[in-house]
């Protein structure tokens, strides 16, 4: 899709945001400190939000925020500090050169790949015409258009959905609980 | 966008790869599946922008999995710390034949 469709102003936040995005999540698989991994991470997510309000997916941006960095990230750095992890660790951390090596090869594959994917033509006719989708934020609201199709399509995909969460509370419960007690399992 | 979406998508889900294949700290290992997770959402967003928004739907989805997965994988690191007194995947070996 060419780029002159679009303001100068919105392709320079664009790229912007994204290049922050792969730079902190560089700098998140390179450090030490699992603290200041997390952070970095939480870095990564912030300019993913971003990346979705520019895309037309306010409400999807906004649970960026408030799900992945604000409560899953904030799991994550509660448990390095529950288990005393927070300094860089004596554990090297980071594996062996053939490891390495491996690492580096595998990940040039895959990003061949899926470049190779991303070239593929999808039909046109699939395809809505441009900006329907700002167009239905504006008309609609910015959760209407996502809610319709997941209260309807989706519903069913939706309640089982509220089974895995209910699964995940129960796993997580007894995975928690110490052992040794008889009666505490 | 679509085309600049997708490529940063492909290399953040990359580096998230790398990341799981060269760490050995377990939680740096499992931040890196939910950074893999969060390329893939991108993806979805950007295609939900030509072909949809059913497309932002399973992003809902895919984060409600995330925070399952958090759930359960960091309460499974602890256990695994109280038992090991460690979370080096290279010490955690019983299963390698």
């Amino acid at each position: 899709m060419p780029t002159g469709e679009y303001p100068l102003f919105y392709v320079f936040h664009f790229y912007l945001f994204g290049i922050i995005a792969v730079a902190s999540a560089l700098a998140f698989v390179t450090r030490k400190s699992p603290v200041a991994a997390a952070l970095w991470l939480v870095n990564t997510m912030f300019s993913l939000a971003a990346l979705y309000v520019l895309l037309d997916a306010h409400f999807i941006g906004a649970i960026q925020v408030l799900v992945y960095a604000g409560a899953i990230m904030v799991v994550f750095l509660f448990v390095i500090m529950l288990l005393n992890l927070g300094h860089a660790s004596e554990i090297a951390d980071a594996r062996g050169m053939g490891w390495k090596l491996a690492a580096g090869l595998v990940g040039l594959a895959l990003l061949a790949q899926v470049f190779a994917l991303t070239r593929v033509q999808v039909p046109e006719a699939l395809a809505l015409p441009q900006g329907t989708v700002a167009e239905q934020v504006r008309t609609q609201g910015a959760i209407a258009p996502i809610a319709g199709p997941l209260f309807t399509e989706y519903l069913l995909a939706f309640e089982v959905t509220s089974v895995l969460l209910l699964a995940a509370v129960v796993g997580a419960v007894v995975l928690g609980k110490p052992r040794g007690r008889a009666d505490a399992r | 966008m679509l085309a600049e979406s997708l490529f940063f998508s492909a290399v953040l889900f990359t580096i998230g790869v790398v990341g799981v294949l060269t760490r050995r700290n377990a939680i740096i290992v499992f931040m890196c599946v939910e950074l893999m997770l969060n390329a893939v959402n991108l993806t979805f967003v950007a295609f939900a922008r030509v072909y949809g928004a059913a497309g932002q739907v399973f992003v809902f989805f895919v984060m409600t999995v995330a925070a399952a997965e958090a759930a359960v994988g960091l309460a499974i690191i602890i256990a695994l710390f109280r038992h090991r007194q460690t979370v080096d995947l290279s010490n955690i070996n019983l299963l390698k034949g």
